[in-house]
């Protein structure tokens, strides 16, 4: 059934669009070109984060954080795999991006673990980055409750992760 | 920010590395990561284009303005006395309909030009609750088709990429509707006390 809602789309889409007599193939190709520009626009990051992120993982400190952090995280019900990546998450986009994939290739992206990373990627967003851009664009230096309200709603985020890909 | 936390990574696997004998790891480690991040793009980086031309098609085909216009009457209850104003409204709706279809290109800009205005009408001064509304529903993820993720799993061998899209709406909404639902009761608070 799920399957059938990505086909779906991308044929409803480009049908609709085609019907309102845009040109669907241009405006394909620099959509796609977008999206490489994204991808080159990460990588400096991700090269400079996964770097780090291998570091910390060899040096076994990313284990020490997971099983000091493991009470709290199965309190909330997130595997304990999954804690730097919640930490890691709200700040930093590339970040989250560099230590969920790490998760999902060492754990299998089929495997409960790896299905709850990908979800609390895709659930959630870079909040503090977030609240930093349109403060700051705007002059506001007085942010009041954005900050602990955007980090409630990535804990948030990141428990009914793992409730959802539990019962889905 | 992401200049301290960077360099102490660096440093606490270095420190900590040295502290449990495990440098040789340490270093081999060091020379994988920038490779890693060369082969994660590489394997992402034709569903990222195919997903991101998709969506410009969305995007461009007006199928925006349609999903804006559903929104409107939530955006009304969202933002109060502000959504009599009509350039407003139409930035927020376009912002938020280009956050739902994961093209994230444009919605900052377009986010970006609806806070400005929302911080005229608010006087320009202080801190405006519907500024504040805006940037928090930005900060919660409200995308319909969960792209990178989904390309992230393909590449690792997931039988059906997709497949986690329910469980995604799912967080997602919780997460939309506990920062709006917090933003409310704790207005009152952190008052706007710059003003």
């Amino acid at each position: 059934m799920i399957s059938a809602v990505v086909p779906f789309l991308l044929f409803a889409i480009c049908t609709y669009a085609l019907y309102t007599g845009i040109d669907v193939f241009s405006v394909f190709i620099r959509g796609a070109r977008k999206g490489l520009d994204t991808a080159i626009g990460i990588l400096p990051t991700l090269i400079g984060l996964l770097t780090a992120v291998y570091m910390l993982r060899a040096s076994g400190v990313i284990d020490l954080a997971g099983e000091i952090l493991s009470p709290l995280m199965s309190i909330l019900g997130i595997p304990k795999e999954c804690t730097v990546l919640a930490l890691l998450k709200p700040i930093s986009g590339g970040g989250g991006l560099a230590v969920g994939s790490e998760i999902i290739k060492t754990y299998g992206a089929d495997s409960y673990t790896g299905r709850v990373a990908a979800v609390m990627l895709g659930a959630s967003e870079t909040s503090l980055y977030t609240i930093g851009i349109y403060c700051g664009y705007l002059g506001i230096k007085n942010t009041r409750y954005a900050v602990p309200v955007a980090l409630a709603g990535d804990i948030v985020a990141f428990v009914t992760s793992a409730f959802f890909v539990k019962i889905f | 920010m992401l200049s301290k936390l960077w360099v102490s990574f660096l440093g606490i696997s270095f420190i900590f590395g040295f502290l449990t004998n495990r440098m040789d790891v340490v270093s081999a480690a060091y020379t994988e990561g920038a490779a890693a991040a060369i082969e994660l793009i590489l394997k992402i980086v034709g569903l990222m284009c195919l997903w991101s031309g998709v969506m410009e098609i969305a995007y461009e085909s007006g199928l925006s303005g349609h999903i804006a216009r559903l929104m409107r009457p939530l955006l009304k209850s969202l933002f109060g006395k502000v959504s009599k104003d009509e350039k407003a409204m139409e930035l927020i709706s376009a912002n938020i309909t280009a956050n739902l279809l994961g093209v994230s290109n444009a919605a900052t800009p377009i986010g970006l030009q609806a806070a400005s205005r929302l911080y005229n009408l608010s006087g320009k001064r202080g801190t405006p609750d519907s500024v504040l509304t805006l940037t928090i529903l930005n900060t919660a993820s409200i995308q319909i088709i969960p792209t990178t993720v989904a390309a992230i799993r393909s590449s690792y061998g997931a039988a059906k990429p997709f497949d986690i899209m329910p469980a995604v709406w799912g967080a997602s909404l919780c997460s939309v509707v506990t920062v709006l639902f917090l933003a409310r009761l704790l207005k009152n608070r952190f008052p706007d006390i710059s003003k």
